[in-house]
């Protein structure tokens, strides 16, 4: 299978957001791509016991998200690909991002001095990108 | 949508104590229904009417339109696995699909069979051997063969191990999900029922205090902070579920009828948990004024 | 349905099964051999007219024989308890009825189907078991000549037992909820009602007979004139009245035991204990003379010229020998009746009550 579901109990997020949420995050990460087929309902609830409502609440959004498409009698398939670019970016970026991260730790931040740093960028950039 | 269990009025006395009362509610098809609520409440009781198990002092019942196992048809629609799953210990797995088989006409034996076969059971094992995770799974097996339109659960979890509750919650809901069963199922486990159902009833102290649509619920209840207030006072829009205080601060839990008017009260959302907690808290706190009316 | 009643049933049929294989094994080992000594004996004895020593021998095996017969009282009892009781009992008290109940079967068809299923077996046990006792003890019985002193424990009512002991059995279990307790209740019932028929009900099945004849000696082979022929038959009383009509003795004999006695007075008359001075003299039975023989034919004559002089009378009532078959069906009815009474109720209970 392409995608493995989990639930997280305590995240304070619905059920079927989670999984809509996994699948986005999939297909952003190029784990996903074009003509992927989803688990089918009875997949994913046989692997994780949720109502199976759930999942079906979370493949319709998804197809009004426009991420997914439902084929009657045969799935639900996904219908964009991360562009080629950006999956070749996701290599070196990744690289690179590995090679901060090795910096960071050797200077003595812990985890959650490295979130906060990576957040207050990650935020003042986004503000910088608006402006 | 058509109700497929309804219940007027229904009251069930030992003695001269009330396992259930008054409970008025109308149970919709194609959920799964959680009846939740501490133990004593009435939760087996209830399901045990609803399979004809026991008749009602008061009140009626009915499934699917019927009087509760009126007849072999009536019969053959209701699937119920009872409490500490019950099973002949001198009989093996297979001698239990027989059993299926002759008793109910709608027998399905080859997903009885393909079951037992994904269980990795020995179908010449007698039931008696097996651990409490497989009995279930069996009692499971034999109520789901037999092509029920609804499946009623009287605590099927509860004793056991994690992984046993797992693998059972799994088999049902790929079964809801194939055969489009309604499923009441109940428990004391809110995370359970937080997972696989979509639809509440709450039982507290023998008595409904709650039904909906699970995310109705949610949606319809919230937690309001803010500075403390007077006990008793009524905030619009809200029914005040449960409140408590400290020196400076009001936590409420409110079932909203309309917006929250006042700013001073910061909105949260509740849990399944504490929103369950909060009716149990109610329920109990109804009891004990009833019982200290009933004293004076 | 059927199928789950006999494989629950199962185990315990097959049990039941070998015991009365192994019992017809060891009757049908041992019953020509009665036959033979019976056709060889007795028959050479009543061409001497010489039966009495015989009889005594032969009965010999008496015990052997009440053993056999009692397993005719014993296993009615037995069938109900251990599988009229815990037929229902056993499903309420281990839970699996919630399990029973919740197929697609009623309540009303599940009960009816357990209750035919082991109950036809046990009535099948029954008459089996009775089949191979009356066969195997014929020889005895045509010696003895006592049907009725045999009544409960030959041919057809052991049936009519057994199918009212199992749904005593049954009901009880559908009422007391609890297995061993109704095993126990199904005993106490079981024997009163038993106990009731063998000593109240059966004797007035038909109308006893009545009859009167002349007062005889116990010692005398036959009763003489009238209509009690054999000693096959029923007697229920015997009231000895004297020449006025006054009852002075029951039980075949004087006073309430029913004893005939005799003494010698002082002086060398005799006396008929309870009744008065004989005429004639009764001879003293010769020394050494044992008490299972009957005395010398000069005492007997002495002892009957003396009964006969105070003109006593018998008043006999009594079930003739030819009324046993007629008795049998009805008391094998009576106890169907019951059997289906009580299963009758007990498919009500079970469909309307239980919680």
């Amino acid at each position: 299978m392409m995608i493995e579901f989990y639930l997280d109990t305590r995240s304070g997020v619905s059920p079927y957001l989670q999984l809509v949420q996994q699948v986005r995050r999939a297909q952003k990460l190029g784990l996903l791509r074009e003509g992927d087929q989803l688990p089918t309902v009875k997949e994913v609830v046989s692997k994780i016991a949720i109502n199976p409502n759930t999942v079906q609440k979370a493949y319709r959004e998804l197809e009004h998200e426009g991420l997914a498409t439902a084929r009657p009698g045969v799935g639900t398939f996904i219908t964009k690909s991360l562009s080629e670019t950006m999956l070749n970016a996701h290599g070196p970026l990744r690289h690179s991002l590995q090679g901060w991260l090795t910096d960071a730790r050797a200077a003595g931040l812990d985890d959650e001095s490295i979130e906060a740093l990576f957040k207050e960028c990650f935020r003042s950039s986004s503000f910088a990108g608006l402006a | 949508m058509t109700a497929v269990l309804e219940a007027e009025g229904l009251g069930k006395r030992y003695g001269r104590r009330w396992a259930l009362n008054e409970c008025t509610l109308s149970i919709p098809s194609g959920h799964v229904v959680g009846l939740v609520g501490p133990n004593g409440a009435g939760k087996s009781t209830l399901l045990n009417l609803a399979v004809g198990l026991l008749t009602p002092t008061q009140g009626s019942l009915s499934v699917f339109g019927k009087e509760p196992a009126i007849d072999a048809d009536q019969l053959g629609r209701v699937g119920f696995v009872a409490q500490d799953t019950p099973t002949y210990a001198a009989l093996s797995i297979s001698d239990h699909l027989k059993l299926g088989s002759r008793m109910n006409p709608r027998w399905d034996n080859s997903l009885a069979e393909a079951r037992i076969r994904q269980l990795g059971l020995d179908p010449r094992q007698k039931a008696g051997k097996l651990s409490g995770g497989q009995r279930a799974q069996l009692a499971l097996t034999l109520a789901i063969a037999k092509r029920p339109e609804i499946l009623i659960l009287d605590e099927p979890v509860a004793s056991l191990d994690p992984l046993a509750r797992r693998e059972f919650l799994q088999i049902l809901m790929e079964t809801v999900a194939e055969h489009d069963v309604s499923v009441v199922l109940s428990s004391h486990l809110v995370a359970d029922i937080e997972r696989v159902c979509d639809y509440l009833v709450v039982l507290v102290s023998s008595r409904v205090q709650l039904t909906g649509e699970l995310e109705d619920l949610l949606a319809s209840h919230h937690r309001l902070l803010g500075p403390r207030t007077e006990t008793g006072a009524t905030i619009e829009n809200q029914y005040v579920i449960e409140a408590s205080h400290t020196e400076r601060q009001s936590t409420v839990l409110v079932r909203s009828d309309g917006p929250v008017l006042d700013p001073n009260w910061t909105i949260e959302p509740v849990s399944l948990e504490d929103l369950v907690l909060a009716y149990m808290g109610q329920g109990k706190s109804q009891e004990r004024s009833a019982l200290v009316e009933g004293q004076e | 349905m059927i199928w789950l009643a006999w494989r629950q049933f199962r185990v315990q049929a097959y049990v039941v099964g070998a015991l009365l294989g192994a019992l017809a094994i060891a009757l049908l080992l041992t019953g020509p051999h009665l036959v033979h000594l019976y056709d060889t004996i007795v028959v050479t004895c009543s061409a001497h007219n010489d039966c009495g020593p015989v009889q005594v021998s032969f009965l010999h095996e008496d015990r052997v024989l009440k053993q056999v017969s009692l397993l005719l009282e014993l296993v009615p009892a037995l069938l109900g308890i251990f599988w009229g009781a815990p037929l229902i009992a056993r499903e309420l008290e281990s839970g699996t009825y919630r399990l029973a109940w919740t197929q697609s079967v009623t309540r009303a068809r599940w009960i009816t189907t357990k209750l035919c299923v082991v109950g036809l077996a046990s009535m099948i046990v029954a008459g089996v078991l009775s089949l191979m006792v009356t066969w195997w003890s014929s020889p005895f019985d045509r010696l003895q000549d006592n049907p009725f002193g045999f009544f409960g424990q030959r041919d057809i009512v052991p049936i009519g037992y057994a199918a009212f002991a199992f749904a005593l059995g049954a009901v009880l279990g559908v009422l007391v909820r609890r297995t061993v307790p109704a095993m126990a209740a199904t005993l106490v019932g079981f024997v009163l009602v038993r106990f009731a028929f063998t000593v109240w009900i059966r004797e007035r099945f038909a109308s006893p007979l009545h009859a009167s004849t002349t007062f005889q000696a116990p010692f005398s082979t036959s009763f003489g004139a009238g209509p009690i022929r054999n000693s096959g038959t029923w007697i229920i009383s015997s009231n000895t009245i004297n020449a006025s009509g006054k009852v002075i003795g029951q039980n075949g004999g004087i006073g309430p035991n029913g004893e005939i006695n005799f003494r010698q007075l002082p002086g060398g008359a005799s006396e008929f204990v309870g009744v008065g001075r004989c005429p004639n003299k009764i001879p003293a039975p010769p020394a050494g003379s044992r008490n299972d023989s009957s005395p010398p034919l000069a005492v007997q004559h002495a002892v009957q010229r003396c009964i006969n002089s105070f003109h006593l009378r018998s008043l006999i009532t009594y079930q003739p020998t030819s009324r046993y078959w007629m008795f049998q069906w009805y008391e094998l009815t009576s106890f169907i009746v019951l059997a289906l009474l009580l299963a009758g109720f007990g498919w009500w209970w079970i469909r309307r009550r239980v919680a």
